[in-house]
């Protein structure tokens, strides 16, 4: 199991646009992939699970990922929660 | 699987924003606005009949002070006679809440008193017995653990069926098809899970996604909008759990329903059954139909064993038959 902890950087928070590019990126993994936000912990492959969180810019957030591709699944979550998720999709 | 929690303490906001939700409990609150964030530790209530009286050998202070009849007439006769020394030591323990009821209003001084020591005050107009009943169904409720589970959790024909499976297996879909054909949708992708007994399960959906489905292809759905207030409902309990899963052609699957499989949440054990998903398979009419034979189960019969019984009779009548031909 890998665990990392990351600050959201999105200015607009993960609302859906963010939150459903996120779930594309966790089901390319066939690792368990959960987000953790104060006491709710989620599935990341859910996109309604992660809309739930309603996470801001400034949040934290624990990326918890168990399974064959878990080291990856993490690094390549952490690099996308902390882009700037909204430009990245214009660019 | 989710993660358990303990709930820790409930402020008083929170007690009367739950309060307000069940509506069972008319709560209104005199003095302590700012007060509002103090934490309730316990769901005990505690009567202050015999603190009132000068006995705080066995004092329960961070219990909820709830003032009867008894207590309130008490306290307005020693407010009249204007002996204040029991009212005094009452405010120097660290009071977490004092309730009135029957819709008594807490004579003056003591309001100012309670202002001083930061214990804010509530009113109930409900009787003290049933106020007491509902006050600490409502806090246990709201104390025990809590968990959230990855799945949907549908009411078919009265059974609250909770689907899991891997994402993609078709679980929200199925969930859909079960509300068209007229069940209702509790909550989807988040169920929130919390034990009410040792045996009894409730699950519902988180606020902000209450009544929301995520279809793959159609987006974010409302179900409320869609198919109307019948199709919905905010809470059930969780008497069966379906567990969709790719048809393994390896795996040996339960062809007679012998088995009894059993799902843990919460140290609540729930009836398992593994719907195995393959093309052709239509997975809303096996789940309408484990929720009839679900009821049937409860109401004493068991398909399984009546079935196996009336076999038994017939080998053993085949018996018979054969062995009065050998002789």
């Amino acid at each position: 199991m890998v665990e990392k902890e990351i600050t959201i950087k999105n200015k607009t928070g993960l609302h859906a646009r963010p939150a459903a590019i996120l779930v594309q990126k966790a089901n390319e993994y066939s690792s368990d992939i959960f987000l953790e936000k104060d006491e709710d912990r989620i599935n990341a492959k859910s996109i309604m699970g992660v809309m739930m969180l309603a996470a801001a810019e400034g949040c934290t957030i624990k990326i918890i990922a168990s399974g064959d591709d878990e080291q990856e699944a993490v690094e390549h979550i952490s690099k996308l929660l902390e882009s700037d998720i909204d430009n990245e999709v214009k660019s | 699987m989710g993660r358990t929690e303990k709930v820790k303490g409930i402020t008083i906001e929170k007690l009367l924003e739950l309060t307000h939700e069940e509506d069972v409990l008319p709560l209104r609150i005199v003095t302590g606005e700012s007060t509002l964030h103090k934490e309730i530790s316990t769901y005990d209530i505690n009567r202050p009949g015999l603190a009132l009286a000068g006995d705080y050998d066995y004092f329960d202070y961070e219990r909820i002070q709830v003032f009867g009849r008894g207590e309130y007439h008490y306290l307005m006769k020693i407010v009249k006679k204007n002996t204040l020394v029991s009212i005094k030591k009452f405010f120097q323990y660290p009071i977490t809440c004092c309730i009135f009821s029957n819709g008594n209003e807490p004579p003056d001084v003591f309001t100012v008193m309670a202002v001083k020591a930061c214990v804010p005050i509530l009113v109930s107009t409900l009787p003290t017995n049933t106020l007491s009943t509902r006050l600490t169904k409502i806090l246990e409720d709201a104390f025990a653990p809590k968990t959230s589970i990855h799945g949907v959790l549908v009411e078919v024909f009265g059974v609250g069926i909770l689907i899991i499976g891997k994402s993609g297996v078709g679980k929200s879909e199925c969930a859909l098809e079960l509300i068209e054909r007229g069940h209702r949708l509790v909550a989807d992708d988040v169920v929130d899970i919390r034990p009410i007994s040792d045996t009894f399960l409730i699950g519902s959906g988180a606020k902000l996604i209450r009544h929301h489905m995520e279809i793959r292809g159609l987006g974010i759905i409302n179900i409320n909008h869609i198919f109307g207030v019948g199709a919905i409902r905010d809470k059930k309990q969780i008497q069966l759990v379906t567990g969709l899963e790719e048809w393994d052609a390896k795996k040996e699957y339960d062809r007679l329903g012998l088995e009894e499989s059993v799902y843990t949440i919460l140290g609540v054990e729930v009836p398992l059954l593994t719907i195995p998903v393959k093309p052709g398979r239509n997975i809303p009419i096996l789940i309408e139909t484990a929720a009839m034979n679900f009821r049937l189960h409860k109401l004493g019969y068991d398909t399984v064993n009546e079935f196996n019984k009336k076999l038994m009779k017939r080998i053993e009548e085949e018996k018979k038959d054969n062995g009065g031909n050998g002789s």
